[in-house]
């Protein structure tokens, strides 16, 4: 066990290491000069130079890359060239949204999906499966901001239970903020769990087909209990692996759901800084969101180790 | 009464009918055998039984055990009887536990299930009925789990799970099948041993008649979902009065016809391994040691004359595979050399073993899992055509296939079909037509009829002989099975533990088998013969 976790310890490192290169370089390579941005068109060559010192700008190459990422390893990101403040600031408030919001989203996902998948692998061709899967086809085919001006019209308009956009902050109270955050994590959610619930029928109809299932059936155990002790376990690899897909995509790639509700997330932060050439920013992001990925694959690698004994003595 | 009654079973799955009023029964202490071929309906009728079968099925007539009406019994009555009363062990050990659970908490978890006791308790007892299949708490902790075991291991915890609340019927469908035959013994035996301590009835399912005779009071012949005949064992296989048990009897016993048997001719011998030995790196314990080397084949020497018939016989993890490839060239020996037709072919490069692989060919045990499903067979079959030096034409490729298709038995409109419009037995000819292309020398063959039905294993070993009366090719056998052995080889090399530890000609070493390993070989093979003429001693 201990082999294992070593090496998916060191492989993580060494990617994130790789990844972190591969950043700096693609920033590097793109064009636009960061300091003529900052200073307007109309700088000297001499004030350009300045700032361009100032700003380390004009050191060796690999230099700059350690110097950097030796700043990102004590949260100094360095300074936006936009906002001229701490980028570290910026990234913490936005993710004090971003973060809550993904894992909502996540979780409501996951609590939908995995019994809409037990219900529809249980009744396989049947017409509660029919009915479960298709809505999960609409959920799929649905684009996730009509879906959310929907959700929005239905809870905010009409019913008037929560509020249709903005984000008080934490500071207005935990459940103030909880209430703007749960639609949006909502309209997230719905098409994650449609995936997440298609995908766990098929790995369950898969498992169910196996050996140990005819096995369990006849000790004795009743269908249902037969889903839930023996073939959850043995199907949850494939849903581990898209679950930990979709929390990456739920903290960075909810720019247009951040703009449906007027969230002051991370999706949008990254936006404005791609259109300001606030490469600063973009950078700490981005290399914020491949260490996340690079965690969350970590997490589940090992859980593949927890739910399967096969892996643990593998190198 | 019996404690289980058929009568007049039917089944049928959507529109095709599986059963025809199957009619067998079960008394508590005995053991019947359900004989029949793939296809026959044996496995359908234990499914039937345990109310386990496809959600399409639907089955007709009466099925009674213990007083209880199976076919109209509740799910819940049935869950009940499942795993309790009715225990059912599977054909398959390697597949048959779930690997994410500890054998403790599989066999533990019917016996809480259907007794209600503490966890403990439940694990005690699974402790108990695991020493009673041979798994000692010492080696076999309740801890482990099933890919930690060896296939018998495994099939014992089976059994383990089966036999823990001592049911009144226990149902083995084909359990030894996947097993070699020494651990097929074993099993036996064990299976023996429970119903004689619980008179527990045995509804065993084999297709393999000696292993039925030597386990079953009565026997019940089923072929087509129909039963074509049943009694007593001894007096039905004696008898044979039915054709069709006849022909299956003599299918199990048949002998193909062969030309002179070649001894060890002189002249350039075919093969010729010298000292051969693989070793396979031990698993990394730590960063800086590993485990020892595993020693798969050790030092082992063996020639074999042209159009020589040979078997390689020994248990499974004996080394017999590992030998098999490094001679086809797909494996790399770690010492010793291995020469064909005077060339040596160890330590060539690819290229360099075109007219090798030419002039030696291989089929495979699985004639299912060996061909491209989504491709015809005049592809599949010319496949080992690349090796030849000439470049082909689509017609002359094609003639090529028919012939080979002619050769061994299938007719040129097969051609355009695809693997799975054959049946089994047709499929490892299209394997055998395969091996036959590039007109070779020697033939591989690595359990090359242990998938199959008697009667049609009795075809393909025909073939096997005819093939080599027409053109000399000569066989390396690999089996377990000493039935294939002794039909079609002149000679006999037994391995064991990655040495050849006995060799002569076959009459002789599976007559008169020296060696340890040779004798426990001889003494596990089912043998129809001297099982009939046992059981016949026995009743008097």
């Amino acid at each position: 066990m201990s082999a294992y976790v070593a090496k998916r310890l060191a492989t993580a490192i060494a990617t994130l290491v790789l990844a972190s290169m591969v950043v700096f370089a693609v920033l590097e390579i793109l064009p636009g000069d960061p300091a003529r941005l900052m200073l307007g068109m109309n700088a000297s060559a001499d004030q350009l130079q300045l700032l361009r010192d100032q700003m380390g700008l004009n050191a060796p190459l690999p230099w700059r890359y350690l110097h950097w990422a030796g700043g990102l390893l004590s949260l100094d990101f360095g300074r936006s060239y936009t906002y001229s403040v701490p980028v570290i600031d910026l990234v913490r408030e936005r993710l004090a949204v971003s973060l809550p919001l993904a894992l909502i989203a996540l979780a409501l996902s996951t609590v939908i999906a995995i019994p809409v998948g037990l219900f529809s692998a249980g009744r396989r061709g049947r017409a509660g499966d029919t009915l479960a899967m298709g809505t999960a086809q609409l959920g799929v085919a649905i684009p996730n901001f009509w879906f959310a001006l929907m959700l929005i019209y239905v809870f905010a308009v009409w019913l008037r239970l929560v509020p249709a956009g903005g984000f008080p902050g934490w500071s207005a109270g935990a459940w103030q903020a909880l209430r703007s955050l749960l639609l949006p994590a909502l309209a997230l959610a719905l098409p994650q769990a449609a995936i997440l619930a298609r995908v766990t029928r098929s790995a369950l109809i898969e498992v169910l087909n196996e050996d140990y299932i005819r096995t369990a059936r006849a000790k004795g155990l009743p269908y249902r209990a037969v889903l839930w002790r023996h073939a959850l376990r043995n199907a949850m690899i494939p849903v581990l692996t898209i679950l930990g897909l979709q929390f990456a995509f739920l903290l960075a790639g909810t720019i247009i759901i951040e703009n449906v509700f007027y969230l002051p997330g991370l999706g949008r932060l990254v936006f404005q800084a791609i259109t300001q050439r606030d490469l600063i920013v973009v950078e700490s992001v981005v290399m914020l969101l491949v260490a996340a990925v690079i965690a969350v694959n970590l997490i589940v690698d090992l859980s593949y180790a927890i739910i399967d004994p096969r892996l643990r003595n593998r190198q | 009464m019996s404690l289980l009654e058929i009568k007049n079973l039917s089944l049928s799955i959507g529109d095709a009918p599986i059963l025809r009023e199957v009619e067998l029964s079960v008394a508590s202490g005995e053991v019947v055998g359900l004989v029949g071929e793939s296809g026959s309906g044996k496995s359908m009728t234990a499914l039937t039984l345990m109310r386990l079968l496809p959600y399409a099925a639907r089955a007709t007539g009466r099925v009674t055990f213990d007083g209880i009406d199976i076919l109209a019994a509740r799910e819940d009555q049935m869950c009940a009887l499942r795993g309790a009363d009715i225990g059912m062990v599977f054909q398959e050990p390697m597949t048959a536990l779930n690997p994410v659970k500890t054998i403790g908490e599989q066999v533990a978890e019917g016996i809480r299930w259907h007794t209600k006791v503490t966890r403990a308790e439940a694990e005690e007892r699974a402790r108990k009925m695991l020493d009673r299949v041979g798994l000692p708490e010492a080696e076999f902790p309740l801890s482990r789990y099933p890919h930690q075991l060896s296939g018998g291991q495994r099939q014992r915890v089976v059994i383990a799970i089966a036999c823990a609340l001592k049911p009144k019927l226990l149902i083995a469908d084909e359990p030894t099948t996947a097993l070699d035959v020494v651990l097929q013994a074993q099993i036996l035996d064990l299976l023996r041993d429970l119903v004689a301590e619980s008179r527990m009835g045995l509804l065993l399912i084999s297709h393999d008649l000696a292993v039925v005779t030597e386990m079953a009071d009565r026997i019940t012949i089923l072929r087509h979902g129909e039963v074509m005949e049943s009694g007593d064992t001894a007096r039905t296989l004696s008898e044979q009065l039915h054709p069709y048990t006849r022909q299956l009897a003599q299918a199990s016993m048949h002998v193909p016809e062969r030309a002179r048997p070649h001894g060890g001719a002189a002249g350039q011998p075919l093969l010729q391994v010298d000292g051969v030995t693989r070793d396979y790196p031990g698993r990394r314990v730590s960063l800086f040691s590993r485990a020892p080397d595993t020693r798969a084949v050790d030092n082992v020497s063996l020639s074999m004359a042209p159009g020589q018939s040979v078997a390689l016989v020994g248990r499974s993890g004996c080394g017999k595979s590992t030998l098999a490839r490094m001679i086809l060239a797909l494996d790399r020996p770690s010492s010793g050399t291995i020469r064909f037709r005077g060339e040596t072919i160890t330590g060539k490069r690819q290229a360099e073993l075109k007219p090798v692989r030419r002039d030696m060919q291989v089929v495979f045990q699985d004639p299912y899992g060996s061909f491209d499903p989504r491709q015809k067979v005049e592809r599949l079959v010319a496949e080992p055509l690349h090796v030849l030096d000439k470049k082909l034409s689509r017609a002359e490729r094609r003639e090529m296939v028919a012939h080979a298709l002619h050769e061994v038995g299938l007719d040129q409109r097969d051609l355009d079909k695809y693997p799975h419009e054959f049946s089994g037995g047709q499929r490892q000819r299209l394997s055998i037509a395969r091996a036959i292309i590039t007109r070779p020398k020697l033939i591989v063959a690595d359990e090359p009829v242990s998938a199959l039905d008697v009667s049609i294993r009795a075809q393909i070993l025909d073939l096997f002989a005819e093939l080599n009366r027409r053109h000399g090719i000569a066989y390396l056998f690999i089996t377990h099975d000493l039935t294939v052995a002794r039909a079609i080889s002149d000679e006999v090399l037994v391995m064991h533990c990655g040495k050849i530890v006995e060799r002569g000609k076959t009459s002789e070493v599976l007559g008169h088998p020296r060696s340890d390993a040779a004798r426990a070989l001889v003494a596990a093979a089912p043998d129809l013969r001297v099982a009939i003429a046992r059981r016949l001693r026995e009743q008097g």
